[in-house]
């Protein structure tokens, strides 16, 4: 980055809007903290919650059933009525170095600060069936849960209307019951695993209410359809997860949802130089929101993959004080 | 003139189509491509290695041959003239064991035959300093400095929008399904599956409606239609080849691991196909395969478990870091074989009917130079070759936001503000882009992922699908449930509330 | 007769055992807490839902705006909501907890938005 003479120079940014970003932006200013910028891509705060319009969330901060929506809307509320946090929306963070230059994009500017500390909040993204390597064709019909919730709830598109779940994490449960009361038809939820890798309570409120098969220790083996998927091959797997050939079955349906893991997204801590753990993608660190490089902190499902929001908030309170005894350090 | 009467029709707007295409809109001709797909190269010039090969593995008197060696040098100067990427990497034919050394050895002799430039034997001290990663077992290798690689779709489309610059018209969603001879000209019947564009763009469909039939007449047909190109041939009669596929599966890995090599890296050529390979790629993510199976169906694009095998197991090989878990994308392609080299000939029993058939691999190479063999036998047949007194042999290069300097970005991003929004965060494409490719053409959502690398990133369009149908929306005036990933029955929303 | 069910209240998804006689509850053990007791009850005599949706606004900034009830509908009844909750053109910004529909289908539980939206 060229230019350095008319670089902002700032105490604290935060990129991520999340409920992650949220917390520990409120937590640095709790502590202390008067220059905090907070930047987010999307168009409005709140990440990830804004397309979780179930309840489930803030059992254990707020002590009340809330859907993500609600949960976000009281950090919003909180975060907007501090005057030193300066909150920056459609703003795309695009590079970090190990020196702390951030450059980030909004429509019409690329602007470059020089932050002394900075909390990365930037969530998630969807494993995908290539990186199950499911083989077979690649019609269109196959996205990630997340995607098709995203479809459905903001942009009230229906993506299919006869769906197979791969894999039980919660996002896939939800996503079964959310197809369901559109009018679409969930066929089955398949799980290579013996247990069921979202929470007893989705399965029962998700799946059993509304009668949906949900099958362990199989696997689609393939996927079939030219243009749009057209049916799936699944088939029984043993304890060592290889295919017991003669249970193979075949499902008709239009769309196969993928809900097979989170990864956590640090591409832009990797380029600043900060060590990532490979497999999981997650920094390597002693210590929660910790990374190699100091004044670098990280913190929610960037850090690791949270299954419920309310730890992301704690844990990223924590981010905000450590960012902000850091900088007091630097003092 | 009478409208749909052309000098020169060329069925099927792959590669060679459109080179053919290109080559011919320098002389003052009524030119017409035909494709049956939505949008060109969605046949096997969409899913290939990328290699412009140097000429190596082939035999030494065979067309193919030949046809390659010369390729690879036109390949350079198209590619500069049209602004696309191509970087020469050079190849490494790598061998494991003294009892190989000949084979090596008869490879290079026979590249040399062709006119293959640079060759050398290289040893183990040469390997550990040029490609570290290479496998310890490896012992020697012939290394070719002129391989090379390019986006092929990206190919296809800069060619294509060139060609239509200098007066080709290009019909797309058009199916040729009758060849008859009248006099002095060849009659073609077409299905059109694609309706009306609703504006006038670079490509510009029929004035014919979706299901309709419609007709066009021309004098000479070049037949280029890749794995049909028998069918099609039969159309007209000549009926004394059939196409054969050999799949290919392809394994695409993280970008992050665009060092793995430094070159293109072969085992020893197999009689069927130069073997696993561990490919770079123009868009910087290595890859690995391809398989080399003969099937039956032309439309099965299917991978399997096997081929997945196979491939990490062949990869493995040469450069045992590879990793499965690495990989992020996968495809299979068919090359279109017929018997061992290209057919490409005047057929005495229809005047007028040229077939460019059999183009397996090095097709996408060889392109080029098949294109000058295909004028050559046109003007063999009496088409009458007069250039243009203007041929705009340029095109204005389409926009990467991060291809460059950050400071480049900055600029741009100030021109336009559009460009400050990013529609795909893995491969950091901006809306810009996607309007700039859908005006160029883009009519599915895997055009626009062909032309801008948008959803073909790690997260497989996680993030920017829902952006980009938006956009192509907004920009072609379609409805979200019309919206598709390659066409036809290929939509991806079913159902809107509104 | 013992019931087994699991209670769906919180993550923890406790097994609840629950004794019922000619359709009346006269025994549950297995909840860790007091909600579990409730929701076994309930769940035998009248099972409900909080159900949550979307329904579709006009002119406004966004185009889904994300509804729940605020309090379980009869499970028997969730279709017929969602039915309902389909048919409203939302037109006026809404702040969370608005009400949509008030006492939808008589289930005394009303629709509300769970997000603020503005025009
Ligand atoms: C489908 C689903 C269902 C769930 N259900 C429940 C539940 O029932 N109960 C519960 O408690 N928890 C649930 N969770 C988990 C919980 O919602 C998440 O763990 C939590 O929201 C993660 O918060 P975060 O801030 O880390 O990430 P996110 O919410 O993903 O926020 C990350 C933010 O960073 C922004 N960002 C990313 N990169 C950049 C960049 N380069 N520049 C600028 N901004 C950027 C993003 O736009 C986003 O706003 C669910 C999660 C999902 C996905
Ligand atoms: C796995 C694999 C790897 C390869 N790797 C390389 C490589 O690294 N380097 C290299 O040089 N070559 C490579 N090749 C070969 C190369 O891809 C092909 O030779 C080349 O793409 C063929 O182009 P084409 O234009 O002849 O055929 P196509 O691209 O198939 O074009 C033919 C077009 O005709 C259309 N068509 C068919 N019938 C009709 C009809 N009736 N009416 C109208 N249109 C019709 C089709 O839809 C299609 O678009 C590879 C091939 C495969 C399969
Ligand atoms: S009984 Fe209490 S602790 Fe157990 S699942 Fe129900 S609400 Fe949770």
């Amino acid at each position: 980055m060229e230019n350095r003479n008319n670089v902002k120079e700032r105490e604290l940014v935060v990129v991520g809007g999340g409920p992650a970003g949220m917390a520990a932006a409120l937590s640095a200013y709790e502590n202390g903290v008067r220059d905090i910028l907070l930047i987010e891509r999307d168009q409005y705060l709140g990440g990830i919650l804004n397309q979780c319009i179930h309840p489930g969330f803030g059992l254990r901060y707020f002590r009340e059933n809330l859907t993500g929506p609600e949960y976000a809307d009281r950090f919003i509320k909180k975060i907007s009525a501090v005057p030193s946090i300066e909150i920056s929306l459609k703003s795309y963070a695009v590079n970090l170095t190990a020196g702390r230059y951030l450059a980030y994009i909004k429509p019409g500017k690329m602007e470059e600060v020089k932050a002394k500390a900075i909390i990365m909040a930037t969530g998630c993204r969807e494993r995908t069936r290539e990186m199950v390597h499911i083989a077979g064709t690649r019609p269109a019909g196959i996205y990630p849960a997340g995607l098709a919730q995203k479809m459905i709830n903001l942009e009230g598109w229906l993506p299919g209307r006869e769906v197979v779940i791969v894999g039980s994490g919660d996002i896939g449960l939800i996503m079964a019951r959310r197809f369901t009361l559109e009018g679409a038809k969930v066929k089955a939820v398949i799980e290579i695993q013996k247990t069921s890798r979202g929470l007893i309570r989705n399965v029962v409120q998700c799946l059993e209410d509304f009668g949906i098969p949900l099958y362990f220790s199989h696997k689609i083996s393939r996927i079939h359809g030219r243009d749009r998927v057209e049916k799936v091959e699944v088939v029984e797997v043993d304890d060592s997860f290889n295919e017991k050939p003669q249970t193979r079955f075949e499902i008709t349906c239009d769309t196969v949802l993928m809900s097979v893991g989170l990864i956590p997204e640090n591409e832009l801590i990797e380029l600043a130089g900060v060590a990532i753990d490979k497999k999981t993608n997650t920094p390597v660190s002693a210590e929660v929101n910790k990374t190699s490089v100091p004044g670098i902190f990280v913190c929610g499902n960037s850090f690791k993959i949270y299954d419920l929001v309310d730890g992301v908030t704690y844990d990223s309170a924590k981010a905000g004080k450590m960012a902000a005894e850091y900088l007091k350090g630097l003092k | 003139m009478m409208r749909n009467w052309y000098d020169v029709a060329i069925i099927g707007g792959g590669i060679t189509g459109a080179s053919i295409a290109r080559e011919l809109s320098r002389y003052r001709l009524k030119i017409v491509l035909l494709e049956k797909e939505v949008e060109l190269a969605f046949g096997v010039s969409k899913s290939n290695s990328g290699i412009i090969h140097p000429g190596t593995q082939n035999p030494p008197d065979s067309l193919k041959g030949k046809l390659c060696v010369r390729g690879n040098l036109l390949t350079r100067k198209i590619a500069g003239e049209l602004g696309v990427d191509f970087k020469e990497v050079g190849e490494l034919i790598v061998i494991f064991n003294e009892d190989e050394r000949p084979r090596l050895l008869q490879i290079k002799n026979e590249a040399e035959t062709l006119g293959v430039p640079g060759l050398k034997i290289v040893d183990r001290k040469w390997l550990d300093e040029h490609e570290p990663n290479l496998s310890r077992e490896v012992i020697a290798a012939l290394y070719a400095p002129t391989a090379g690689i390019i986006s092929p779709y990206r190919m296809v489309y800069d060619l294509a929008e060139n060609a239509v610059k200098n007066g080709v018209q290009i019909f797309l969603g058009h199916k040729v399904i009758g060849i008859t001879k009248e006099a002095g000209n060849l009659r073609l019947n077409v299905a059109v599956s694609s309706g009306e564009e609703p504006r006038g763009r670079a490509c510009r469909q029929a004035g014919s409606l979706a299901g309709s039939e419609c007709t066009f007449r021309s004098r000479f047909v070049v037949n280029a239609a890749g794995l049909f190109a028998d069918e099609v041939s039969a159309l007209a009669g000549v009926n004394d080849f059939k196409i054969r596929p050999r799949k290919g599966e392809e394994f695409l890995l993280d970008k992050k691991k665009e060092h793995l090599t430094n070159h293109i890296i072969f085992p020893l050529p197999t009689k069927t196909s130069k073997g696993i390979l561990v490919i770079k790629t123009s868009d910087g993510n290595p890859m690995i395969g391809p398989t080399a199976q003969e099937i039956d169906d032309k439309n099965d694009l299917s991978t399997s478990d096997d081929g997945l095998s196979k491939v990490i197991e062949g990869a493995r090989k040469m450069i045992p870091t590879i990793d499965g878990n690495d990989i992020i994308a996968y495809f299979a392609g068919l090359r279109p074989v017929a018997g061992d080299d290209f057919i490409i000939r005047r057929e005495e029993k229809v005047p007028g009917f040229i077939n460019v058939a059999g183009i397996q691999s090095p097709g996408l190479t060889a392109a080029p130079a098949v294109a000058l063999m295909a004028v050559e036998l046109l003007k063999k047949s009496g088409l009458r070759l007069a250039k243009k007194w203007l041929f705009k042999k340029h095109r204005h290069p389409s926009v990467h936001l991060f291809a460059d300097l950050f400071s480049k970005t900055r600029e741009l991003i100030k021109k336009n503000p559009s460009y400050g929004e990013i529609v795909c965060r893995c491969e950091m494409v901006s809306a810009k882009e996607v309007r700039d490719a859908i005006r160029r053409g883009a009519r599915t959502l895997d055009g626009i992922k062909f032309r801008t690398r948008a959803q073909a990133g790690r997260c497989h369009g996680g993030f920017c699908t829902i952006r980009i149908i938006k956009i192509m929306h907004e920009e072609l005036g379609i409805p979200y449930t019309e919206i598709t990933k390659r066409g036809n029955g290929s939509e991806v929303v079913r159902g809107v509330r509104e | 007769m013992i019931k087994k069910i699991t209670c769906i209240e919180c993550p923890q998804g406790c097994q609840l055992e629950v004794n019922v006689e000619e359709g009346r509850v006269i025994g549950l053990t297995g909840n860790k807490c007091p909600k579990g007791d409730v929701y076994g009850r309930q769940e035998i005599t009248d099972p409900r839902r909080v159900l949550s949706s979307t329904v579709l606004a006009k002119g406004l900034e966004i185009k889904m705006v994300p509804v729940r009830t605020d309090k379980p509908v009869p499970k028997s009844k969730m279709f017929a909501v969602m039915e309902e909750i389909k048919k409203i053109r939302l037109t006026r910004p809404v702040a969370v907890g608005d009400v949509i529909i008030a006492n939808v289908l008589g289930s005394d539980a009303n629709v509300a938005a769970s997000r603020e939206v503005g025009p």
